[in-house]
């Protein structure tokens, strides 16, 4: 019996060194160069679901809010007035602000000085995910990273997690700051966190994301990036496009033309 | 044991109502922080914590330091500490309950707090908090109580005890790191995001505890006649010397770190707390405030005939404390929110509210300590 388990590690040692030898150690060894993976290329598999956008800027119209307006009323979102406590799912934001690490002093004259339009990026790996004590924030399986209004205790720890800034707070109960209620859509309570949810009860409906529906000039595309043969798909091939502080890991599914 | 908290002199109740009254304000505030929501707070959207999670990260610290004298007296058999163990495990007590209020205090939807067992979530850091908090807070307790029980009766302590107490200590390293983690783990916060911040919350935490303890030591030498002895307080200066100066050879190490890599988002941090950032400098004269006397401190520390007398020993028991709530209670925890994710500056004082709410809980604490020293002074006076 001992002698058995002796003969049996003996053999697990001399196989595993010619694994070794074979399979990884060596091979990585006599090849030249060697690159790490920082960015992996998109496990996807064929016929999954994950829900993406590209936003061209160069379509976007300057001084426009039509797709703001239309998300803010489609989703009851209070028009609170002041930074403080101010509460926006999508908004516009200066290039230097959106994009901090790839401004530069050189930067094109119109990305410079048109505010680009930002929004939850739904990310492949989301921190605000990871970091909610209750699962009130979660990812689902076609890729939106959704929210639990009735479970979220309030803690903002995900407004700690989020480097996009992309979610606001309920400081104060927001209904008396909603303009127009929207009845088919809830309205929040105060000490819950909220923010953009890709429309996922408009994409129930095999809707468009309302901001989308409400741009004139087509400068929103959404779609399935999991589909090769969808538009979003299309453009993102032949197009150059740029995601939000891509050294952070977390794959935005949110993509920018400028 | 617990009627000996019943039964104090005069001051001992002046002392009781006081707190009672804070308690009271406090309670108030909060009642009008429950029905207006955090908008009464001076909180924002850029800067979504604020003085109550950063007393949460500095009491964390305190709680932790009890450590510093189970570990000498349980494990080094020094016997020297025998008096004062039992006042690091109330302290414990008293902090962890601080902690656990600032952060109820803290949360847009408090009625909710179940939530947090109802689903528990292993990836979220903060359910592991609650988890280790909430352990250390009964592990202190019940190892106080009963050693303390065991001195009533005037036996030894029971043997169960003893897996307790010296689980306490891995345990109370935990509550510290776990904390850390909390602020350590998260992309695109550079003040926060770096390896040493644990160690650093250590180290700052085995300061300003012990430092606590000696000042609440003489404090009771003054008040009761209870005195720790020379000897403990010497040691304990011993543990504060050491902690802070390796506190601020880390907080050195961060600024080799992002100045010297001069990497933005590295230096964006410190250079907001320490020289302002973009015209803003709210929080620069307390930085320099803290980082002047803690290293004053540590000079009183270093040098034995300064140490020796007892005023400038309180004096610098004193600044090292405060130096390190302004630099963890402060600037730590506001200094990681500046620049926001979108590279805005927004500054944060808190509102008036804000304030009574936080000293209503710290009086809590005190409140909880008294009766707690109460109880252990009364136990160990009878046996003398």
């Amino acid at each position: 019996m001992r002698k058995d388990r002796r003969n049996f590690l003996k053999k697990l040692g001399v196989a595993s060194l010619f694994g070794i030898g074979s399979a990884g150690a060596l091979d990585q060894y006599f090849k030249k160069t060697v690159y790490a993976e920082l960015f992996k290329e998109d496990g996807l598999k064929e016929n999954t679901t994950r829900w993406g956008m590209v936003i061209d800027m160069t379509k976007c119209e300057e001084g426009c809010t039509a797709c703001i307006d239309a998300c803010h009323f489609q989703h009851n979102v209070p028009e609170i007035s002041g930074k403080k406590e101010e509460v926006k799912w999508i908004w516009k934001e200066a290039y230097k602000n959106a994009f901090p690490s790839k401004s530069h002093p050189f930067t094109k004259e119109e990305t410079q000085k048109d505010p680009v339009l930002t929004l939850c990026n739904h990310c492949k790996n989301p921190p605000c995910v990871r970091v909610c004590p209750t699962k009130a924030t979660f990812k689902r399986e076609d890729g939106i990273v959704m929210m639990d209004f009735h479970r979220c205790i309030g803690c903002r720890f995900c407004m700690a997690g989020c480097p996009y800034g992309s979610r606001s707070f309920n400081f104060k109960d927001p209904r008396p700051f909603i303009k127009k209620i929207n009845p088919d859509f809830p309205t929040r309570e105060k000490g819950v966190v909220e923010k953009c949810n890709f429309c996922a009860e408009r994409l129930a409906k095999g809707q468009a994301p309302a901001c989308q529906s409400a741009c004139n000039n087509r400068s929103i595309v959404f779609g399935n990036l999991g589909d090769p043969n969808s538009e979003i798909r299309r453009v993102l091939m032949t197009q150059n496009t740029l995601q939000r502080k891509t050294e952070l890991g977390t794959d935005p599914s949110v993509f920018y033309i400028f | 044991m617990i009627e000996k908290a019943f039964v104090g002199n005069r001051n001992y109740w002046v002392w009781i109502f006081f707190l009672l009254i804070l308690i009271t304000v406090g309670f108030v505030s909060y009642m009008i922080q429950l029905d207006i929501g955090l908008s009464v707070t001076g909180m924002s959207r850029d800067v979504t914590w604020g003085v109550y999670i950063a007393q949460f990260t500095f009491l964390v610290g305190v709680a932790a330091s009890a450590v510093m004298l189970v570990i000498p007296y349980y494990l080094h058999n020094y016997k020297k500490f025998g008096k004062i163990v039992i006042l690091g495990e109330f302290l414990a007590v008293s902090a962890v309950l601080m902690c656990m209020l600032f952060v109820f205090v803290d949360m847009g939807k408090p009625m909710r707090v179940l939530n947090v067992i109802l689903y528990p979530t292993p990836n979220s850091i903060l359910f592991w908090d609650m988890t280790v908090l909430s352990g250390y807070l009964v592990l202190n307790v019940l190892c106080g109580w009963v050693v303390l029980s065991a001195e009533h009766k005037g036996v030894q302590p029971p043997k169960w005890i003893k897996p307790f107490i010296y689980l306490s200590i891995p345990w109370a390293v935990s509550i510290h790191t776990v904390t850390a983690f909390l602020y350590a783990g998260l992309p695109g916060r550079h003040l926060w995001l770096t390896a040493i911040l644990a160690p650093r919350f250590l180290a700052s935490a085995f300061a300003a505890g012990p430092a606590l303890l000696v000042l609440l030591s003489l404090l009771l030498k003054k008040l009761v006649g209870f005195d720790a002895g020379k000897e403990a307080i010497e040691k304990l200066t011993t543990i504060i010397l050491y902690a802070a100066i390796i506190n601020f050879f880390f907080v050195a190490m961060e600024f080799f770190t992002a100045f010297y890599s001069n990497i933005p988002g590295h230096e964006h941090g410190l250079a907001y707390l320490f020289f302002g950032l973009e015209g803003h400098h709210n929080l620069v004269p307390w930085m320099w405030f803290s980082l002047i006397i803690g290293i004053g401190s540590v000079v009183i520390f270093l040098i034995p005939k300064l140490r020796q007398n007892q005023s400038l020993l309180i004096v610098a028991c004193l600044s090292i404390f405060l130096s390190l709530w302004i630099d963890k209670g402060i600037g730590l925890v506001l200094g990681g929110f500046v620049p926001s994710p979108l590279e805005s500056v927004t500054e944060y004082s808190p509102s008036l509210i804000e304030i009574l709410i936080t000293l209503g809980i710290w009086a809590i604490g005190a409140f909880v300590l008294t009766v707690l020293y109460k109880i252990a002074i009364s136990v160990k006076n009878q046996n003398t």
